[in-house]
């Protein structure tokens, strides 16, 4: 929802970026990009626009380096931060490959993670008992059964099980700003829908979501304020919802020919 | 150090022990020790061009002349209440000495005899059968033990051991380094079911040199479920072997744990006597600073039918140097044999190495056998991961290691022992988790 008067949370000014220690292997070019409190925005490009590596970046990923430009996460200079101080702030990055830890149970992880938070915010840490009230609430928002709390972070889980638990995560922890990199990617309809319909439940006037994603699909479910078009490493066109529609009928190439 | 100290200390350090304090027995004992004598004098330490030892340093073991303990420490059971496994029986050794008042062997099982060796030398069961699997014959430490070992374990387990057997050997500070020479030896009856917790831990951060030797008996179905726990002081020298013969249809179910020690060794040889034994070996060393951590398996499958599966553990942190070697040989006879090997290593720094050698022979063509080793750091996108949810670097880090060595620890069949290994492996990995 746009509320021009809401607070802005995230704010993006000629960022650059490249692969940490290649020489010339820059990716992002000079991507502005504001964020304010309430809204849905999507990220849309082809392969290779840089769309990814933009999430990552701000996340803090290690494999790449910014060159230029600025972040600023409510006010503070998101660069200077690391990864886990950027989720400390309430960023949460949704992973487009969610990653496996074999001997870390799903619900130690998300107690850890919450408790860490907790105290980030001056307030009091749960123990296991008051936790697991918690996050069997959590879990039916995502549609996941209980047993999967007792299973080791995502190890044998299908790709839509892997999706479904980032958004968990996403509603345990309760960001002010989540992105989402590609969490569409691999997902049948039906797991779609849950997912959609997951992160729909989570949105207040608060918070903010980012959509990185390649197709209009997932926008049919969760309906952006802003879509925003990348292309060799900028955002090259800003719409409204209807620029997706646009999108899929025309297909990245008038854009480019128009950049 | 100087560097004059080290020349030809190695000699010197051999000959003190061959100065150990001689202990006096029945005669069929006496000749096992006279030879196992004469076999030590010929073999000496072994060389850094022995295949078996030439990745494990043992020249720090060198630089300390090691007496045979005469006078004993006192004790009490405060001191070990760490250590302690609830409802166990239990046998406690005090730098190779029995200590009754440490022990307890009062939940009595008439099926259980675990009782202190040097109670039984007179026994013909046990004349017959000690000393016959560890090969003094070959191994200078298994030969060394055998002429000085004073006293040790003797498991005896005729139906179901219900009760966890503990054997918990101390090592106190001392003035002077000790040579201490435990020794344990077990016979699994046809049908017997046991856990053994067999551990060696130090009080004091002392110097010491404890060389161990294990036999183990497995008649037809019987099944023993053996933790081995190697947590001795960071400042001794730990040299372990185990014999092992499987019968048929037994299950040897073993879980070793390296910890401790300056440098520590565990050689475990396991021979599949008799048709479809089952063989399950898992093994962690955990280690940091300069410690050096050896494991040596050789699984013998000598008959048809057997099973065999290996999971082995390395994390070596700081400049420490773990070694895996595991040699697998399938007998010509040993058809149907299923064997799985899996190495599996983490170097938590650039200082740190970690060898490992998976080795398969087989010499017959009806088996099913597979093994892989990997060595590998911390994964950066699970580390990325972790971060991205809040959690500091170092925490992630201990995380992932934690769980890299939990893998093993909850294969311990004995809870309060995965508490306890648990709790130490945070501290050495130095933190919450």
């Amino acid at each position: 929802m746009i509320n021009k008067g809401s607070k802005i949370l995230l704010e993006v000014k000629h960022l650059k970026a490249a692969v940490a220690g290649v020489a010339g292997s820059e990716i992002l070019k000079g991507v502005d990009l504001t964020v304010r409190a309430g809204e849905v925005h999507a990220i849309m490009g082809i392969n290779g626009s840089g769309k990814s590596t933009f999430s990552k970046v701000l996340a803090g990923h290690p494999d790449y380096a910014v060159t230029g430009g600025t972040a600023s996460f409510e006010g503070k200079d998101l660069f200077a931060l690391e990864p886990e101080e950027r989720a400390r702030a309430g960023l949460f990055l949704a992973f487009q490959y969610p990653v496996e830890i074999p001997g870390v149970s799903n619900s130690a992880l998300l107690r850890l993670a919450y408790n860490t938070l907790q105290t980030q915010r001056g307030l009091e840490e749960l123990d296991p008992l008051e936790f697991e009230d918690l996050v069997h609430e959590k879990i039916k928002v995502v549609e996941m059964d209980a047993s999967f709390l007792d299973r080791s972070v995502n190890e044998g889980f299908s790709g839509g099980e892997k999706k479904r638990n980032e958004i968990l995560q996403m509603a345990v922890l309760e960001p002010k700003l989540a992105i989402l990199d590609e969490t569409d990617s691999g997902l049948d309809i039906d797991a779609l829908r849950i997912v959609a319909n997951s992160v729909n439940s989570l949105l207040t006037s608060d918070n903010a979501v980012v959509m990185v994603t390649h197709y209009q699909r997932l926008l049919n479910y969760i309906v952006p304020d802003y879509v925003h078009v990348m292309d060799g490493g900028r955002i090259v066109r800003t719409g409204g919802k209807e620029l997706a529609l646009e999108l899929e009928a025309r297909g990245y190439d008038w854009l480019r020919a128009a950049a | 150090m100087t560097t004059t100290q080290t020349q030809g200390t190695r000699e010197q350090c051999f000959e003190q022990l061959l100065l150990g304090k001689a202990v006096k027995s029945e005669s069929w004992l006496e000749q096992m020790r006279l030879d196992a004598l004469a076999r030590a004098q010929t073999l000496k330490f072994p060389s850094d061009r022995h295949d078996d030892w030439r990745f494990t340093d043992l020249s720090p073991l060198y630089l300390h002349d090691f007496h045979p303990v005469v006078t004993f420490a006192r004790v009490d059971l405060c001191d070990i209440q760490q250590f302690l496994v609830p409802d166990a029986t239990r046998l406690v050794f005090v730098d190779g000495s029995y200590e009754p008042s440490l022990s307890d062997l009062t939940q009595p099982e008439h099926t259980v005899t675990v009782a202190p060796l040097a109670d039984r030398f007179g026994d013909l069961f046990v004349e017959e059968n000690f000393g016959r699997l560890a090969p003094y014959k070959q191994d200078a430490f298994v030969a060394l033990n055998t002429n000085f070992f004073e006293d040790g374990a003797w498991i005896r387990v005729a139906g179901q051991a219900k009760a966890p057997i503990h054997i918990l050997h101390i090592a106190t500070k001392r003035e002077a380094p000790a040579a201490i020479y435990p020794r344990c030896m077990v016979v699994m009856e046809s049908g017997s079911r046991a856990t053994l917790v067999e551990e060696y831990a130090g009080l004091g951060n002392g110097i010491y040199f404890s060389n161990a030797v294990t036999e183990v008996i497995l008649e037809q179905h019987a099944r023993l479920r053996h933790v081995r726990v190697q947590r001795e002081d960071r400042n001794a020298f730990h040299i372990g072997h185990g014999s092992v013969v499987a019968g048929a249809h037994s299950v040897y179910d073993a879980t070793s744990i390296a910890l401790g020690a300056r440098v520590s060794r565990h050689g475990l040889h396991v021979t599949q006597r008799a048709e479809g034994a089952e063989i399950l070996l898992n093994g962690l060393a955990l280690i940091a600073g300069r410690q050096i951590a050896d494991t040596h398996t050789l699984v013998h499958h000598a008959a048809p039918g057997g099973k065999s599966e290996q999971l082995h553990k390395c994390i070596a942190d700081g400049a420490a140097h773990a070694i895996f070697s595991g040699r697998i040989i399938v007998h010509e006879g040993a058809v149907r044999t299923d064997s799985a090997q899996s190495s599996r290593n983490l170097l938590l720094s650039d200082k740190a190495r970690i060898d490992t050698q998976p080795q398969l022979e087989i010499f017959n063509d009806d088996v099913s056998c597979k093994h892989g080793a990997t060595v590998g750091q911390i994964d950066a996108d699970a580390l990325f991961f972790l971060r991205s949810r809040g959690f500091s670097a170092a925490h992630a880090r201990n995380l992932l290691t934690h769980a890299f060595a939990d893998e093993i620890i909850v294969k311990i069949p004995v809870p309060s022992l995965i508490d306890s290994l648990g709790r130490m492996i945070l501290e050495r990995i130095g933190g919450e988790v």
